[in-house]
């Protein structure tokens, strides 16, 4: 009996010594340094929206907008000397956009520059990943122009990782210099003002800085969540400049709106695995800034897994906020108050936006294709408590 | 705003008290693509266009703002 009770013991060891870890080896360490590339993110997507209440003409006429809008990520990585992963992201985006309203900045023109432009934005990551020590450093820049903006922004990142794995810190902090051209509606420019394709605007600063902290915890073997904590201030020219607005004395002036603006936005992330196929995805988020909005947003997500290789998951996201100090509705804004906007982004509403995604990673590529590792197609309808939907599709693929 | 600090502090002390010790050969849930703790890049023009048409933002991996035309 001893000897079958010290055989099983020993099989019972070797096979537990068959899952653990195996004690640091030259050859276990071994992790090729050549430049690797990781994976490939295309995104593609179509959104357009249709709206009674523009800015550009005070709260009244068209807010019909179309953006088709594109993105390529290029994820490099090596292993260095001290054997920390450094990764290189690279994307590049580009936006053609159409809007009804920027074409009433100058409606005499035929085709105003606004009325349709295009927006390039690159940008660059870069991180540190020390696995032995749960630390990641990263620092992030980017740069984006479209006709009448321009931004520069700069980032730095570094997340701590518990001994358990089961718990992340990540504090972050972004800069962005950006530069609005001062191109006011047609009627209101002083004489001599260039106008149409001529691109020789004054432009004025608008800087924006935000810092955030999320705290990511394991809870179960199913159960995750992460909580988020930002604060964000912005300085320099905030409103839009060819936002007109129509005061209740008849005259006609554009938005003028506090030369600051302090934001405070908590989000807690919540995900749940139910059973063997369905994943509750949900989110909620507080937010209050010092123009007077406090807003309220909730999403929950439903991901019901046909097989291990394709997904389905329709969605719902409820948003409600209140409206800024300064907000007025055509001919209702106050000519002598020195903050007026007739922009319904900024008014009290509700919206609603609902949809579905389908998730497609079969083990050997989509189509058959290997390099091909998933395809995802989104579609969302989104609607609005003051007359303004819109539709949006998604594509992602991933190369690796 | 102390308000919200106070419900944030609070969340978090829950949070760190009520998990439990999850080991690597546990997670096969939490590994799978789809319970990532952050917006999936095929959510992005809807976190951009969120931006643009709603007063708030950030604190969802998206911008808090800056960076575009945006408010």
């Amino acid at each position: 009996m001893k000897k079958i009770s010290l055989a099983v013991l020993g099989m019972y060891i070797g096979i537990l010594g068959s899952f653990s870890q195996t004690g640091k080896t030259d050859s276990a360490n071994y992790k090729s340094r050549k430049l690797k590339l990781e994976e490939v993110n295309i995104v593609s997507s179509y959104y357009h929206q249709e709206g009674e209440h523009a800015a550009a003409t005070g709260g009244i006429g068209s807010e019909k907008l179309t953006d088709i809008a594109n993105t390529i990520e290029l994820k490099l990585y090596h292993y260095d000397k001290k054997y920390r992963k450094r990764t290189l992201s690279l994307e590049a985006g580009i936006d053609y956009y159409t809007s009804a309203s920027s074409d009433k900045i100058d409606p005499k023109t035929i085709s105003s520059a606004s009325a349709s432009d295009i927006r390039i934005y690159p940008s660059v990551n870069y991180s540190i990943e020390n696995e032995q020590k749960g630390t990641t450093w990263g620092l992030n820049a980017s740069f984006s122009k479209e006709f009448d903006y321009v931004s520069r922004g700069a980032g730095i990142s570094f997340s701590k990782l518990s001994k358990d794995k089961n718990r992340e810190l990540t504090l972050k902090a972004n800069a962005y210099l950006d530069r609005v051209s001062l191109i006011l509606p047609v009627e209101l420019r002083p004489a001599g003002s260039p106008r149409g394709d001529d691109n020789n605007y004054a432009t004025t600063a608008r800087n924006s800085y935000d810092a955030s902290v999320t705290l990511s915890q394991v809870m179960t073997q199913k159960f995750q969540l992460s909580l988020m904590a930002e604060l964000a201030f912005q300085k320099g020219f905030l409103s839009m400049p060819f936002n007109r607005v129509y005061f209740s004395n008849n005259t006609t002036g554009t938005e003028a709106l506090p030369g600051s603006r302090l934001k405070v936005p908590i989000g807690l992330r919540a995900n749940y695995f139910l059973g063997d196929r369905v994943i509750l995805r949900s989110y909620y988020r507080y937010y209050q800034d010092d123009w007077g909005i406090k807003a309220h947003t909730i999403s929950l997500e439903t991901t019901v897994k046909l097989n291990p290789f394709v997904s389905l998951s329709p969605f719902y996201r409820y948003y409600t906020q209140t409206a800024i100090d300064y907000f007025a509705p055509y001919k209702t804004n106050a000519a002598a108050s020195q903050y007026h906007s007739s922009d319904y982004d900024l008014s009290a509403f509700h919206s609603g936006f609902m949809g579905m995604g389908v998730r497609l990673a079969p083990e050997k590529g989509v189509f058959g294709m290997k390099k091909f590792s998933m395809l995802e197609l989104r579609y969302g309808h989104y609607n609005r408590s003051n007359a303004l939907q819109s539709d949006v599709v998604t594509l992602n693929i991933k190369l690796k | 705003m102390k308000k919200m600090f106070f419900y944030a502090g609070g969340a978090i002390t829950i949070v760190l008290a009520s998990c439990t010790t999850v080991k690597p050969y546990q997670k096969m849930y939490l590994n799978d693509a789809e319970m990532e703790l952050r917006g999936r890049r095929v959510e992005k023009t809807e976190t951009s266009f969120h931006l643009y048409r709603e007063g708030a933002s950030g604190a969802n991996g998206g911008k808090a703002g800056g960076g575009c035309g945006c408010n």
